[in-house]
């Protein structure tokens, strides 16, 4: 009797211990106080910085009398075209840019070499200066565009920031001038972990130029190119810099993205804070399926990069 | 042409000419396919290198003129002098009167942004990777998270947070909300890097009685080096360039970097266009020079990590 109540009261502890112990991960002691005291730094900056700001937005946004307030606002509205114009025409000139001049950076010899390092200075220079310069490049009266097409051509340039859609098309040049680089160094160096026999395979076979590209080169940079897409369009929808340094949302408020209408308008000359995070949050029901999808797509295809 | 010179190479076949012939011809249109490709290659180099340049040339131009050329029709500087530069770096205009005190600024968040992230990338994917801490897959999907959130969606909330505690002009606001977007992609990139050293010089380390500190300081970190100088670079080139939380977060003339300075210049009604650009190219010269010396350490820092640029 005495044995077995032993041996009852035995087990449950025993079990207890073993979870406690799978729990850990088969860490010991003091090591396992070791590696939680390793990760708290980062959880704490994650809870602190990350997930607390974001249930503030979450919190500030849920006011559902803000909404007929935003959808009724026609810079909103405008706001949303840009967005929609700049994702279009960014994420896809760039990135289909970047596959094109991989390929062209991919030739043998030192001057595609020299070309590359001068190529990458857009990206090696910090966004704020050279966003200004193109402001100022696009200056109607003194800008270095129009005064090119005055000197060289005998043309009179337009003013390209006082129209909304020149303004637009300068913004998403200027943001094209500035990622490809980045871009095309990705992509080149996917093209450079392509063994060069599945190449000689296929010049056996008879695929050359064109054929070679459809064939070969694309069905092995395709899941690479789509994680780009996705990751480029993400990237874009949180873009400051470009629209608020090249037109600073004019005319007339015109070309704003809902990053900087948000941040710009609502919050710092509105002073209506809670606007603007409605106007950001607008933007979830499309960020939200990209970012599961990335995040898969980013997980599966870590084993192959 | 060439379809001519494909015939006449098929009629070389047929009337049984030698075959050193036909393989001339070949060598031929080889040459001229080489020809056009190189014309091909040199065109679109002129046209990269124009687009590329333009901007980057405008900046330089406008910072060597005087500063009524701005306004005037010109390719270039009617009277080049480096004036502008001295003014800024004498801190001779009423604009720039506290540009060095801001540089420093500038140095000092880029410096604290890469030591943290430094310190706490590598704690986590030690203790992650190494250490093999349950569950550490939800801190991997955490920090995935957070790298493909755009951050400045999050700036209006974080904005009003700093407010509320009176962190607004605090550089640690700003260190902090960096060193967030930041450790995501050093946390990626030294677990994938980690990788490559093999667990059992960890192992034979514990048999001798190391503490896991003294695993992580000893043997972990110096093995580490060169994905430290990849993600420190990247850490540092992120802070010094970032522009949006600094312009929110640090207003007064005290406390704010040369990126704000800059971006409150553009912003006056009379922008002095010359002394504005000198700003901007000291500003830009720094990490122009950090990139390119450790371009190489980046970018297999970069191949590493694929696309998670």
């Amino acid at each position: 009797m005495t044995t077995a109540s032993a041996i009852e009261l035995g087990r449950p502890a025993a079990r207890q211990n073993s979870l406690w112990r799978y729990w850990r991960g088969g860490l010991q002691g003091s090591e396992f106080t070791w590696a939680v005291a390793f990760v708290v730094p980062y959880i704490a900056v994650f809870l602190a910085f990350v997930v607390y700001p974001a249930c503030y937005g979450l919190w500030m946004g849920s006011d559902p009398a803000l909404y007929p307030e935003v959808f009724s606002d026609p810079i909103y509205l405008n706001t949303v075209v840009n967005t929609a114009v700049f994702l279009a025409f960014g994420v896809n000139v760039k990135l289909f840019l970047a596959l094109l001049l991989s390929g062209f950076f991919m030739r043998p010899g030192w001057w595609t070499k020299t070309l590359l390092l001068i190529f990458v200075l857009p990206w090696a220079v910090p966004a704020l200066p050279t966003y200004i310069s193109i402001h100022w490049m696009l200056n109607g009266e003194w800008g270095l565009v129009n005064n090119f097409l005055y000197i060289v051509f005998g043309l009179d340039g337009p003013s390209w920031l006082n129209e909304r859609w020149l303004a637009l098309g300068s913004a998403i040049c200027a943001h094209v001038w500035k990622w490809t680089p980045f871009w095309t160094v990705i992509l080149l160096a996917g093209r450079m972990s392509i063994p060069q026999e599945i190449y000689d395979a296929a010049k056996v076979d008879g695929a050359t130029g064109l054929r070679r590209f459809l064939h070969v080169t694309f069905p092995l940079l395709a899941n690479l190119y789509l994680v780009l897409t996705l990751l480029a369009t993400i990237f874009l929808l949180g873009d400051f810099n470009s629209v608020y340094f090249v037109t600073g949302g004019g005319p007339a408020n015109s070309t704003h993205l809902l990053a900087t209408l948000g941040v710009v308008r609502d919050m710092l000359e509105l002073g209506k804070p809670q606007l603007g995070v409605a106007a950001v949050m607008s933007a979830l029901p499309l960020l939200i399926p990209l970012v599961i999808i990335l995040m898969r797509k980013l997980k599966s295809s870590e084993a192959q990069l | 042409m060439t379809t001519t010179t494909v015939d006449t190479g098929r009629a070389a076949v047929k009337t049984d000419l030698p075959a050193t012939h036909s393989a001339e011809r070949m060598r031929r249109v080889a040459r001229r396919w080489r020809y056009l490709s190189n014309a091909g290659a040199a065109l679109v180099s002129a046209v990269l290198l124009f687009w590329t340049l333009a901007p980057l040339y405008n900046m330089i131009m406008v910072a060597f003129e005087h500063e009524g050329d701005v306004f005037s029709d010109h390719l270039w500087p009617p009277h080049a002098s480096a004036e502008s530069f001295w003014v800024v770096l004498s801190e001779g205009h009423w604009y720039l009167e506290a540009f060095w005190h801001q540089f420093g600024n500038s140095v000092f968040l880029a410096g604290m942004v890469t030591l943290l992230v430094l310190l706490i990338g590598t704690l986590t994917s030690f203790s992650i990777s190494r250490m093999r801490i349950r569950n550490g897959w939800l801190i991997t999907n955490a920090a995935l998270l957070t790298y493909v959130i755009p951050g400045s969606f999050l700036a209006i909330p974080f904005y009003l947070i700093m407010h509320r505690y009176g962190l607004n002009n605090n550089p640690w606001s700003v260190i902090a909300v960096l060193v967030t977007f930041t450790t995501p992609y050093a946390i990626f990139i030294f677990q994938e890097y980690g990788r490559s050293i093999p667990l059992e010089l960890d192992e034979s380390a514990r048999i001798d009685g190391a503490s896991p500190f003294q695993i992580y300081y000893k043997i972990y970190l110096p093995l580490m080096a060169p994905a430290l100088v990849a993600v420190g670079t990247y850490a540092l080139l992120a802070a010094w360039n970032e522009y949006l939380y600094q312009f929110l977060l640090l207003s007064n003339d005290r406390s704010m970097t040369v990126a704000v300075a800059l971006g409150k210049f553009l912003n006056s009604d009379v922008a002095p266009w010359n002394y504005m650009m000198a700003t901007a190219i000291i500003y830009a010269i720094p990490p122009i020079a950090t990139y390119y010396a450790f371009r190489r350490k980046m970018s297999s820092g970069l191949t590493m990590g694929g696309v998670k640029g």
